[in-house]
């Protein structure tokens, strides 16, 4: 493999993280999110901050960050408990925003220059770069389908479907709404933050404009696009849309057109994502297994 | 005492502009519920057309008509190809969909204009005044009086005409609408049309007062009228023309006065959080 594919492998690697983080949030407690990059900016900071300026190797600073972002993400969690569907996609695009403009104006952030100078990640005494830091990436990622699988069989994830559904009836029967969207809240934003640690320490050099709206919608899309609340429809959507840019490198003029048409196109079409319910592959995948059958 | 006179007259002039833009996005979430972010796609495209029309005619009546004209017919397109058939799935699904469309057409206004800020060399017909010492110059005082005039008509046909009455009826419920008799679809269409050629104006007026049209123009205005309708109250358009002008005063005199270290964009959202904490239904909206 060229440094070329492994450094877009390791981009779609780490989006595919943060998308099934978002997932646990969008896909499972049904809680729409437009500022999910918050928390891949939240994530990438702590771990370039612990590492450059507290002096903590990665590994000594990734509890830190996960709990670091998981708590933040409890706390701008709460307004989901008051606000619904539109008033909640608005106010986590506010949130968004103040996150990015903190980061970009407050200089123990390093204000507009950003962080730089972040060291790699060292296992067993290398320090990883290439090939090797595209399966740690990936190592991480199965860890994270691993949680997310747990999840969804969990009785967590189970109260969290209900209250997706309808949050009245879940409610009655005693399924607590705070606890448990604030579960998936915690979870969610946690592995977004685990993202962002990645990012940082891949790209060694971090500045605010990397997590601002733009990467949220980016990720939603993801989520949306491969099939919200499946299993693998986030890495699906992180595959396919960190391809397409690539695809459409030769065409550099036109590039950023086609993929947002394209975009479009999908959403017009797929309404349901790539891997979700009455989505083509579905059924075509259904009418081969009820060929088998016959 | 006049520094802060002339702060207030720029914020006015703003807030007046916000409230334009605004317009268009209460009164398609009235009726269809759905976060229309293209919308600054086509106050984008309103500028440009404008500015195409204006550079090869020299007349500015001709350049708003036809711009009105262009960017109405641009936003039944993406009603009837985008929203329309989205209505059915959660809210989310249109919102992608719109920021696509935001995405596509910025893109495509760089491709056909170029990636340069370009000057909109236009006069506005409008007076200046001197008032106490005070200058309200032509460019002022056209926004002031254009902002005013478009929100008049959009008041009387919002609440005197029997078009008025349907859009009012489809927002409220739309099966009960169309089984009295209302075409609403057509309905729907209407109010895109309005909502765009209101975004039209605003771009020329945007692309004059700054004497700048780019193809990104759009990004700032699409999440920050987002916000303004949050705070105005989600459907109501008169919330939403306060929230502009609040905000246009607000931005101006902090940022003239207090000197705080966040940026203008924030502090929209920053509002708006606020807002919603005190009023969850907004400053002008009825309990939900």
């Amino acid at each position: 493999m060229s440094d070329y594919t492994i450094t877009i492998g390791t981009f779609i690697a780490i989006q595919a993280i943060v998308a099934c983080g978002l997932n646990v949030i969008v896909g499972y407690a049904g809680q729409i999110s437009l500022g999910h990059a918050a928390f891949f900016g939240i994530g990438a900071y702590a771990s370039a901050l612990l590492t450059t300026a507290g002096g903590f190797s990665f590994w000594g600073a990734l509890p830190l960050v996960l709990f670091i972002t998981g708590f933040i993400g409890l706390v701008l969690g709460l307004p989901s408990l008051r606000l619904k569907e539109d008033f909640l996609a608005i106010t986590t695009i506010g949130i968004n925003f103040i996150v990015v403009s903190v980061f970009l104006y407050v200089p123990f952030f390093g204000g507009a220059l950003g962080i730089g100078g972040i060291p790699r990640v060292i296992l067993f005494g290398t320090r990883l770069r290439g090939t090797p830091f595209l399966f740690l990436c990936l190592a991480f990622l199965a860890a994270v389908q691993l949680v997310s699988w747990l999840f969804t069989r969990s009785w967590s994830g189970l109260a969290c479907f209900a209250l997706r559904e309808d949050e009245a009836a879940a409610s009655s029967m005693g399924v607590s709404p705070v606890r448990f969207k604030l579960a998936a809240f915690i979870l969610g934003t946690a592995m977004a933050g685990l993202g962002g640690a990645l990012y940082a320490h891949f790209m060694r050099f971090i500045s605010a404009t990397d997590f601002g709206f733009p990467m949220s919608v980016m990720i939603l899309s993801m989520v949306v696009l491969g099939g919200m609340g499946t299993l693998w429809g986030p890495v699906l959507g992180a595959l396919v849309l960190g391809m397409l840019p690539e695809v459409f490198r030769p065409l550099t003029e036109y590039r950023m057109f086609l993929y947002a048409a394209l975009l479009l196109l999908m959403i017009r079409f797929q309404p349901g994502g790539l891997l979700g319910e009455s989505s083509l592959a579905r059924q075509i995948f259904s009418r081969l297994k009820g060929g088998e059958k016959e | 005492m006049q520094l802060f006179l002339e702060q207030m007259l720029n914020g006015l002039a703003i807030g007046a502009i916000y409230a334009l833009i605004t317009l268009g996005l209460a009164l398609v979430y009235g009726i269809l519920r759905i976060l229309h972010v293209a919308h600054a796609a086509i106050y984008t495209v309103g500028a440009y057309v404008g500015l195409a029309i204006f550079s090869s005619t020299h007349s500015l009546a001709l350049s708003v008509t036809g711009s009105m004209l262009f960017c109405a017919i641009l936003g039944v397109l993406i009603e009837r190809f985008v929203y329309y058939p989205l209505l059915k799935f959660p809210p989310y699904v249109p919102l992608i969909g719109s920021i696509a469309c935001l995405l596509a057409i910025e893109e495509l206004c760089r491709m056909v204009a170029g990636p340069y800020i370009l000057s909109f060399p236009a006069e506005l017909p409008f007076p200046s005044f001197t008032i106490g010492g005070i200058v309200i110059s032509s460019t002022l005082s056209a926004v002031y009086g254009i902002s005013a005039g478009v929100l008049l008509l959009l008041w009387i046909i919002t609440t005197k005409t029997e078009l008025g009455l349907a859009m009012r009826a489809t927002s409220q419920d739309m099966a009960i609408a169309s089984s009295m008799g209302i075409n609403s679809h057509w309905i729907i269409s209407v109010t895109f049309m309005i909502g765009s050629a209101v975004a039209a104006i605003a771009g020329i007026l945007v692309g004059i007062y700054y004497n700048q049209v780019y193809p990104t123009m759009g990004a700032v205005p699409a999440y920050k009228t987002l916000a303004l309708i949050v705070v105005g109250g989600l459907g109501s358009v008169p919330g939403a023309v306060l929230a502009s002008i609040l905000l246009g005063i607000a931005e101006t005199l902090l940022i003239g006065y207090a000197g705080i270290p966040l940026p203008r964009d924030a502090l929209a959202f920053i509002a708006m959080i606020a807002v919603l904490l005190w009023r969850p239904q907004g400053l002008l909206g009825g309990r939900r």
